[in-house]
């Protein structure tokens, strides 16, 4: 008889169809066909969901991170069911921006958002998100673009530029209503009447430690147990895992926590190397992917990894998350003045991309990428330089 | 199973040895294509749903057993128990759960030939709070049970944190190391990624009771992984290079 004890990720260990026996097939990693047809029967009716497309790769179900450059990279979107890590800049300038573009992406398609944050409050995150471009609108100043392609300083517009002679031509600007990516204007808010539209839940970490839900035994930091209770809550009460007899969900959770880490959340890997609670944030890592993989969610956490003493634990963070997405500021470094780096703002990496049933994954041929932040879109381009 | 990987280590599954520990490790790649190796091995070409079925596989799935331990009180003590305490405490519960499931089973008829215990990944259970003599601790048990008295073999995966200094996974990885009789190691290249050349496999024979020339046998080899399949090529001879 042969017996299988596995602690990891379920579905980054084999290549062949597992069913794990959660109560509802709809998020067990499955292989499905890419044409993923809606079954009338008990089927789940994945493809009807909005703001999400299966996977070409593996039929995973995708949603979009907001920025389509940054799916691109990724294989075409975040799966449903994992983690995004962002290791924050070092000024943390950047990485509240693809925050907001993960959460605008959310309420643009309806879904529900759960916003966790120790430094600010949920409502005012969500005030600040960037508003998204219309069609009409962003057609024009695209065709702009093009025309002033040439000029130092244009308006640029999202793109990717890839290495012309290798790849074959893509569109590179927002074309008609995609119903998967948009793009944002980060210099307008979102407007007032979308987000009062949505369905969104905030955890404001000042707020909920002082009031008295159970706390269930663990060695968690009580910010971090909290959080977890919250989420699982949230969850289980509106349905996003199949549980709950009366709520018939059929749409994404898209949970965003910020500065997870941080001595704000009570947690002391940022000052000592060899703190009392090593092992809680591995650990909520670990409990917070049981319940995405369990569930119609996705979840977007940005982190500070550079004030992480312990080189270990960010190593153990990396393992434990599924995307990890790095940012380096050129803000305060020596490149800021070097004048082949002066259309850019920073570098970003690529650390890591899941391999969800499958044993290969899409990464990107090209490791050099650098991001710019004009004056009103977030861009990825290949960093030539380096 | 790759069937390149069996003609590399010179097993099939019909004639494969009793009583042995495997040791898997990944360094700055994802060796998880090696479990998938190893549980389609064992399986025997069975799919993985029918081998649930049948009872031939049982299957702790890590992730949702944490989620059922920490949010809800369990009546009796469960694989993960260690979850729900404040300091680290045994696997215990851990290895009474293998120990149960891996009991041969006195129906007359011999159902299955030995019993094999897949972990994937040991790692893990550092970074939840287990010290590295608590797991130590656990696959000595293991050990004890599945290869010696019941005749199985054991596969196990490890990561190598590499210059992380994550000195609790090198004791870990050390202490399996001299315990293994295979160690299969995949590496990513020391040059960085490479679209044809996915990384590189060592395999390092233990043989303590051998004569020292064959004791110990190595060998390296580079592999390219595929949609369904894994190649394997000597160092340098890739198909693209050639």
């Amino acid at each position: 008889m042969a017996a299988v004890a596995t602690c990891g990720s379920v579905a980054a260990s084999t290549g062949s169809a597992v069913a794990t026996a959660s109560k509802s097939n709809v998020t067990s990693f499955q292989r499905r066909g890419p044409r993923a047809s809606v079954t009338n029967d008990s089927g789940p009716r994945l493809v009807s969901i909005a703001g999400t497309r299966p996977s070409v790769r593996n039929g995973q179900l995708l949603v979009s991170t907001g920025l389509p450059a940054l799916d691109q990279l990724l294989g075409g979107g975040l799966a449903v069911g994992t983690v995004l890590l962002i290791e924050e800049d070092k000024y943390n300038i950047y990485s509240p921006l693809l925050f907001k573009y993960f959460l605008a992406e959310g309420i643009v398609n309806g879904h529900t958002l759960l916003v966790a944050s120790a430094k600010e409050d949920p409502a005012n995150i969500l005030q600040e998100l960037p508003a998204p471009l219309l069609d009409d609108k962003c057609k024009k100043e695209f065709d702009e673009d093009v025309y002033n392609h040439k000029t130092p300083e244009s308006n640029i517009k999202m793109k990717i530029a890839w290495r012309y002679q290798l790849l074959p031509k893509m569109e590179i600007g927002p074309v008609s209503s995609s119903r998967f990516g948009h793009y944002y204007d980060a210099s307008k808010r979102m407007p007032q009447e979308l987000i009062e539209a949505s369905n969104w839940h905030g955890f404001f970490l000042p707020e909920k430690i002082s009031s008295t839900l159970k706390v269930e035994p663990c060695s968690l930091t009580p910010g971090y147990t909290k959080l977890l209770q919250f989420i699982q809550n949230i969850i289980y009460e509106e349905g996003f895992d199949g549980s709950n007899p009366q709520k018939k969900q059929r749409n994404i959770l898209r949970i965003g926590i910020q500065n997870l880490g941080s001595p704000l959340w009570g947690d002391d890997i940022c000052c000592a190397e060899n703190g009392g609670n090593s092992h809680s944030l591995t650990k909520f890592l670990y409990v917070l992917r049981g319940l995405l993989r369990t569930s119609l969610s996705a979840c977007i956490i940005t982190m500070p990894t550079h004030l992480i003493q312990n080189k270990a634990i960010i190593a153990r963070v990396t393992t434990l998350s599924d995307v990890v997405v790095g940012l380096e500021s050129f803000i305060g470094s020596e490149r800021e003045t070097n004048p082949l780096y002066k259309d850019y703002h920073g570098l970003i990496h690529i650390r890591q991309i899941p391999r969800l049933n499958n044993l290969i994954c899409d990464e990107s041929d090209v490791k050099d990428l650098a991001f710019k932040l004009k004056r009103k879109l977030f861009t990825i381009e290949v960093d030539f330089i380096s | 199973m790759f069937v390149e990987l069996n003609n590399l280590l010179n097993t099939a599954p019909d004639r494969a040895e009793q009583g042995k520990l495997t040791l898997l490790c990944d360094a700055k790649t994802d060796g998880s294509f090696l479990v998938h190796h190893f549980l389609s091995f064992y399986l025997k070409g069975v799919s993985l749903t029918m081998a649930r079925e049948r009872g031939q596989l049982v299957f702790l799935e890590g992730l949702k057993s944490a989620v059922d331990v920490v949010f809800q009180a369990q009546k009796e003590p469960h694989p993960l128990q260690f979850l729900r305490e404040a300091n680290a405490g045994n696997l215990k519960p851990l290895f009474e759960f293998v120990r149960e499931a891996l009991k041969p089973v006195d129906s007359g008829e011999a159902r299955w030939t030995y019993p094999v215990l897949l972990v994937d990944d040991l790692s893990v259970l550092l970074s939840l709070g287990m010290g590295a003599v608590a797991v130590l601790d656990f696959i000595h048990y293991c050990r004890a049970t599945v290869c010696w008295e019941l005749k199985g073999n054991m596969v196990v995966l490890v990561h190598d944190s590499g210059d992380a200094e994550d000195e609790e996974n090198d004791i870990l990885l050390n202490g399996l190391s001299h315990q293994s009789h295979l160690i299969l190691r995949a590496e990513g290249l020391a040059t960085g990624f490479c679209r044809d050349v996915h990384g590189q496999l060592r395999i390092l024979w233990r043989r303590p009771s051998q004569p020292a020339v064959h004791r110990d046998q190595s060998f390296t080899y580079q592999y390219k992984i595929q949609d369904k399949s894994v190649s394997f090529f000597a160092k340098g001879m890739s198909p693209a290079v050639l």
